[in-house]
């Protein structure tokens, strides 16, 4: 548990967090691996965790038919992986795709929602560092819809 | 002829005379670009029309104005090696009427070039220090020479950063060269494309992603940016955030080049003409007029 708290305070992501709220955060989670080729989570499936990636590759799939599935986004070491856990319905919107062997800290979606619904303070520094990551990913999805490689 | 004219301090020869020169290779890079491999027509070592006595063919970032006969004349950036001086080469992009008939020349077919042209990439004030390069599509053909320059003078230079965005896998140029620049020290190529297949390893996302996972020093580097305008303008706004000045930052512009000296105004930027004052400019140069319609 002290070596998941200190990898836990170490990710950017939960810089500056209050320890007291390292604590509860960490009374959530717990080390995974899974295998280069294996499928973290699949569309449609419930979203009852987040990771924070260690190490590996992680790609984001859409299944679109008639057309192939598509890598709409990839994720690397240090960056958080899922947040549909979130928000109602509480169901997965893409397939999560270990492109390379993963090492992870899981995060018990359910447990830290009801931590946070207990303690506002604390939904409120998670909701903020969500917020970070959403906005950044919006921005990076606008500059993709307007395919600026296409022919002018 | 034109005589008597200067540009930069240099007498200019003849610079609305095209060289003749001959169609020696024509590589596919992807569905719709080619590279073209020009050589002079008499054989012997290729020179510059705008100054003959320059020992340099050309300066990384340059371009030339290349006539295809009877159909029209193109601006394009010089995409080969500065340190091969028998040839020109051009990576062309297949998107209209004087380009495709460029690109389907065939081998031993005749040619006309211009130039150089315009300013190049700081290689030189770049000495010393670590050399951030951001493309995007085939924007990578114009830093192509830098990449080749810095890798010929590895010890003058610290680290080269190459980040490099396509539309997908297919759209990327130079697939053999990225794998090889990859493999030499100090040396870091991320590649995105903005979606893959599932066969795809590299990242997928715009090109300002991959700043994560760059290992910048911003003190001490030098960004140089080529690609579509809205792309380098996202990318200079996050290298600002990452902590570079504007000073630190390069970019190639690109507008509807003709006479290529200055004189007709076609590529006229704000005060600046891109073919003599350009196409590579400083950030702080241009910033202003980056987000204006219609310039």
């Amino acid at each position: 548990m002290e070596n998941l708290e200190r990898i836990i305070a170490e990710c950017p992501f939960f810089a500056g967090l209050d320890p007291v709220f390292l604590n509860l955060v960490v009374g959530c989670a717990s080390n995974v691996r899974f295998d280069a080729g294996s499928y973290i989570f699949k569309e449609g499936a419930p979203a009852d965790t987040f990771y924070l990636l260690r190490e590996g590759k992680v790609a984001l799939e859409i299944v679109a038919p008639p057309r192939k599935p598509l890598i709409v986004s990839t994720l690397d070491q240090g960056e958080i992986l899922g947040w549909s856990w979130l928000l109602p319905p509480y169901v997965w919107k893409f397939h999560a795709h270990a492109v390379q062997n993963i090492r992870a800290i899981a995060l018990d979606g359910k447990c830290l929602r009801t931590k946070c619904d207990a303690n506002h303070d604390l939904g409120y520094e998670v909701l903020k560092r969500f917020v970070q990551i959403i906005e950044q990913r919006l921005d990076a999805t606008r500059l993709q819809l307007l395919d600026v490689y296409a022919v002018a | 002829m034109m005589t008597g004219m200067t540009m930069a301090g240099q007498e200019l020869s003849q610079p609305m005379t095209p060289a003749p020169y001959l169609v020696r290779e024509v590589a596919k890079e992807t569905p719709d670009t080619f590279t073209l491999l020009l050589q002079p027509e008499n054989g012997g070592a290729a020179s510059s029309s705008v100054n003959p006595a320059d020992h340099k063919l050309f300066e990384p970032g340059q371009f030339s104005m290349v006539w295809v006969f009877g159909v029209g004349e193109l601006p394009i950036s010089i995409s080969g090696d500065p340190a091969k001086q028998d040839r020109l080469v051009y990576t062309v992009r297949s998107v209209g009427k004087a380009t495709h008939a460029l690109v389907s020349q065939n081998v031993g077919a005749g040619i006309g070039v211009r130039g150089p042209f315009g300013t190049g990439w700081p290689v030189d004030e770049a000495r010393g220090q670590d050399l951030v390069i951001v493309a995007g599509g085939i924007g990578l053909a114009p830093l192509r020479p830098v990449i080749y320059h810095v890798l010929s003078h590895r010890q003058e230079y610290d680290r080269l950063v190459l980040l490099y965005g396509a539309r997908s896998p297919r759209d990327l140029l130079y697939r053999k060269e990225l794998a090889t620049w990859a493999r030499q020290r100090d040396t870091q190529v991320l590649i995105t494309v903005d979606y893959g297949g599932l066969s795809w390893r590299h990242h997928v996302g715009v090109v300002t992603t991959l700043f994560k996972y760059a290992r910048l020093r911003p003190t001490r580097s030098v960004a140089m940016l080529c690609g579509p305008e809205i792309m380098m303008r996202f990318v200079a706004r996050d290298l600002e955030a990452h902590g570079l000045a504007r000073n630190q930052i390069y970019l190639s512009m690109e507008r509807n080049m003709k006479c290529a000296v200055g004189f007709c105004g076609h590529c006229q930027y704000g005060p600046h003409f891109i073919c003599k004052d350009g196409p590579v400019f400083r950030y702080d140069q241009i910033a202003p007029l980056m987000d204006k319609y219609e310039l």
